[in-house]
């Protein structure tokens, strides 16, 4: 971990200063940044997890995308786009790999949507996913109320969702509105325009800013979200990737050969799209995002405000206030009070006081 | 059009001569005169490059203001038609060129009903030519039917998707279907032939009838039948269009400026855009011929078996009100034979009486 580059701490339970403890000054050196190295090396063993979800018409390169990100074969099965017929409804698939860096070990879990927005009626085909992360959210909730608990609870929570966009180069279409509101509200949403190969530079500009347009007039609210910036530094960050998403991307898994470079890209007639390339694509910032720079500011904000949010809901629903210590009786949830959760949105501080409340 | 021999009138006083030799010079003369009429109907998502296409295929401008919708407002519109007409001249041959637009398919979330408003224009246009066909005045016929329909597949998909199969099996009985995939430049090679190969199959799988490129005839030269050959084996043909000029190795071609290279529209290793051009262009006359022969005539024949009925209905009724006048005629002439019985029977009863009544009736 660099401690130069600011990022939030791995454990996300530990209380911020508040802002009436005085800071005290040190006379000598104490040793407590020591207390980084443990953490570190607390981290190492025990691994990360991160799950994320593509959601997507088909076709749009979402298992070239995974693939290229982690850099490795996530899915095992059929390459993308061979023939591949285009289920009836809407399914799930889970595919979960640990893949390992450097001694950092990462449980990746990607959850693929096939078969969404394909259909000639596409109305409420967003309904099997919410039901799939409020599932998620509820498991862990279960494991989280139960009175002997494990010492990590696994969590299959989808940290991130990717939303693939299909560069008509218009905007965006009434059934992207439609799923973008509903989910932004229940996971963090991260747009993509997929495909981007088939938009000129201009095209690209212009189609961004129709795509920011659309999202604010509709209100919706893409990770990173505005109100969760804590400081001046996170707001200087988040504010200029706000201005870029939605990334126009690339996705490739062939490698070629440019002036004596192997690097991964698509051969065209007229050219080799390089998919590292900042001046091909916007691929590096998502992949920065997604796993070099906001990976645990994800997790955390799926943790502290997404998570929190189903709670409340939950508890509200049966009626049960945790009373003491150990008591609480949770009936499990029937799926069709969940599936569309209303925005409550609860600050990041709060946690911490319904933890001491249990 | 393009194995056009050039005009040779030869000697008449060449013995055996007698000169219909020359019927092909008179007919393409009028038909020079009259000029050709064509409605080309474009169908397919949005944002696939259609109205592009349609401005580099013919070298205009038809859609000069691209008034783009915004999200709030694709969400409450459905499919609308949108025809447009121009008239291209090159060397004297005009061409009225009706090009019919149909924004607004496939953008909703529930495309159930996007293609009954195109299907109700098709027959209304042979609904039109078929009133026309049968009125009195039979000279200024203006053919309006859809000639040919251009259906855009998108270069994203893993072949058709369910809203393209279930559009072309509704309209592959009333007009020529074409298939073209769009944006064909994201698409390296393999993956051009691939999703080729998988319309095919697909295409053969659900029997929609797509346009057939007709055999070129034994007697055509070479070059023909080998251009026929392989635009045969192009279909469906997957395009770019674009009206910028680009500066390409030294030269200045239409084309799209990417930071990797420039996809050239005229170059037939870049896309198809030229055998679609080449089509279109030597097969007008064909399509305009099958749409007669064979859409016009399916709508015709169901027409009629549907209109004849209620033409025969209309007889029906007035026969029926014929009977009925003459079945009331006789009753009433029945009724009065009775009553002069009666009288008669009266007048005998008693003698003295109105020998007049009789003669009332």
């Amino acid at each position: 971990m660099d401690p130069l580059r600011r990022s939030p701490s791995p454990c996300s339970s530990s209380r911020p200063s508040s802002p009436s403890t005085p800071p005290c000054e040190m006379l000598g050196p104490v040793g407590i940044e020591a207390v980084l190295d443990q953490l570190k090396i607390k981290a190492m063993k025990m691994g990360f997890e991160f799950n994320i979800m593509v959601v997507g018409q088909s076709g749009l390169g979402k298992s070239t995308m995974v693939n290229t990100l982690f850099k490795s074969k996530v899915w095992k099965s059929n390459p993308p786009g061979l023939g591949v017929p285009t289920p009836q409804t809407l399914q799930l698939h889970s595919v979960t790999h640990v893949i390992e860096e450097k001694g950092v070990k990462l449980k990746l879990t990607v959850t693929d949507t096939p078969g969404f927005g394909d259909q000639i009626n596409n109305d409420k085909c967003w309904d099997p996913i919410l039901g799939y992360i409020n599932e998620q959210y509820e498991r862990y909730l279960q494991e989280e109320i139960l009175i002997t608990r494990q010492r990590h609870i696994p969590d299959t929570r989808v940290h991130c969702c990717v939303y693939f966009v299909p560069p008509t180069g218009h905007c965006l279409r009434p059934l992207d509105i439609e799923f973008l509101q509903r989910l932004c509200q229940t996971v963090n949403v991260v747009p993509v325009i997929a495909r981007a190969d088939s938009l000129t530079m201009e095209e690209r500009e212009a189609f961004r800013r129709r795509i920011q347009q659309n999202l604010r007039t509709h209100c919706i609210d893409i990770y990173p979200q505005k109100c969760f910036d804590e400081d001046i530094n996170d707001k200087i960050l988040n504010s200029k990737l706000r201005d870029r998403i939605p990334f126009a991307v690339v996705g490739a898994d062939r490698e070629h050969l440019v002036d004596g470079r192997c690097v991964l890209g698509r051969k065209t007639k007229w050219g080799i799209i390089e998919v590292e390339n900042m001046a091909h694509c916007e691929f590096p910032l998502l992949r920065d995002l997604l796993i070099r720079s906001h990976l645990q500011d994800l997790k955390d904000i799926t943790h502290n405000v997404h998570y929190e949010n189903y709670r409340v809901i939950r508890l509200n629903e049966s009626h049960l206030l945790p009373r003491g210590p150990g008591w609480v009786n949770l009936a499990p949830a029937s799926p069709g009070q969940l599936t569309s959760p209303r925005p409550f949105k609860v600050c990041r501080g709060a946690h911490d006081d319904s933890e001491d409340e249990f | 059009m393009s194995k056009q021999q050039p005009a040779q009138f030869i000697n008449p006083e060449t013995p055996g001569y007698v000169g219909f030799a020359n019927l092909p010079n008179q007919v393409h003369r009028k038909s020079v005169k009259k000029g050709f009429e064509f409605t080309l109907m474009v169908v397919g998502e949005s944002g696939l490059g259609k109205s592009t296409l349609i401005n580099s295929l013919f070298l205009t401008d038809l859609y000069p203001e691209t008034v783009i919708p915004g999200a709030a407002e694709k969400i409450e519109r459905t499919v609308q038609i949108e025809a447009s007409t121009v008239e291209i001249e090159e060397r004297g041959v005009k061409l009225r060129l009706t090009v019919v637009d149909t924004p607004g398919y496939g953008d909703a979330i529930n495309c159930r009903d996007c293609f009954k408003t195109i299907i109700s224009y098709i027959d209304e246009q042979f609904e039109r030519y078929l009133h026309d066909e049968s009125g009195l005045n039979r000279r200024h016929i203006v053919d309006n039917r859809v000639h040919c329909c251009f259906y855009f597949i998108s270069p994203f998909g893993h072949g058709l998707k369910p809203l393209d199969v279930a559009f072309m099996k509704a309209i592959h009985n009333k007009v020529n279907i074409v298939p073209v995939i769009a944006k064909a430049d994201t698409l390296t090679l393999k993956e051009r032939e691939r999703l080729k190969k998988r319309i095919l199959d697909e295409i053969e799988e659900h029997n929609i009838k797509i346009y057939h490129l007709p055999d070129a005839e034994s007697d055509e030269d070479e070059d023909f039948k080998e251009q026929t050959r392989l635009l045969k084996a192009s279909i469906p043909f997957s395009v770019v269009g674009s009206n910028q000029l680009i500066e390409a190795k030294g030269k200045k071609v239409r084309g799209r400026l990417y930071p990797w290279g420039v996809v050239e529209v005229e170059n037939p290793e870049h896309n198809d855009f030229l055998k679609l051009r080449t089509m279109l262009i030597t097969h007008m006359q064909d399509l305009q011929e099958v749409t007669q022969d064979l859409h016009y005539e399916n709508f015709h024949s169901e027409r009629l078996k549907r209109g004849g009925r209620k033409v025969e209905i209309e007889d029906m009724n007035k026969d029926q009100i014929l009977l009925e006048k003459e079945a009331e005629l006789r009753r009433m002439q029945e009724m009065i034979a009775r009553m002069q019985v009666q009288m008669q029977l009266q007048m005998q009863g008693g003698d003295g009486d109105g020998g007049a009544l009789g003669h009332h009736v």
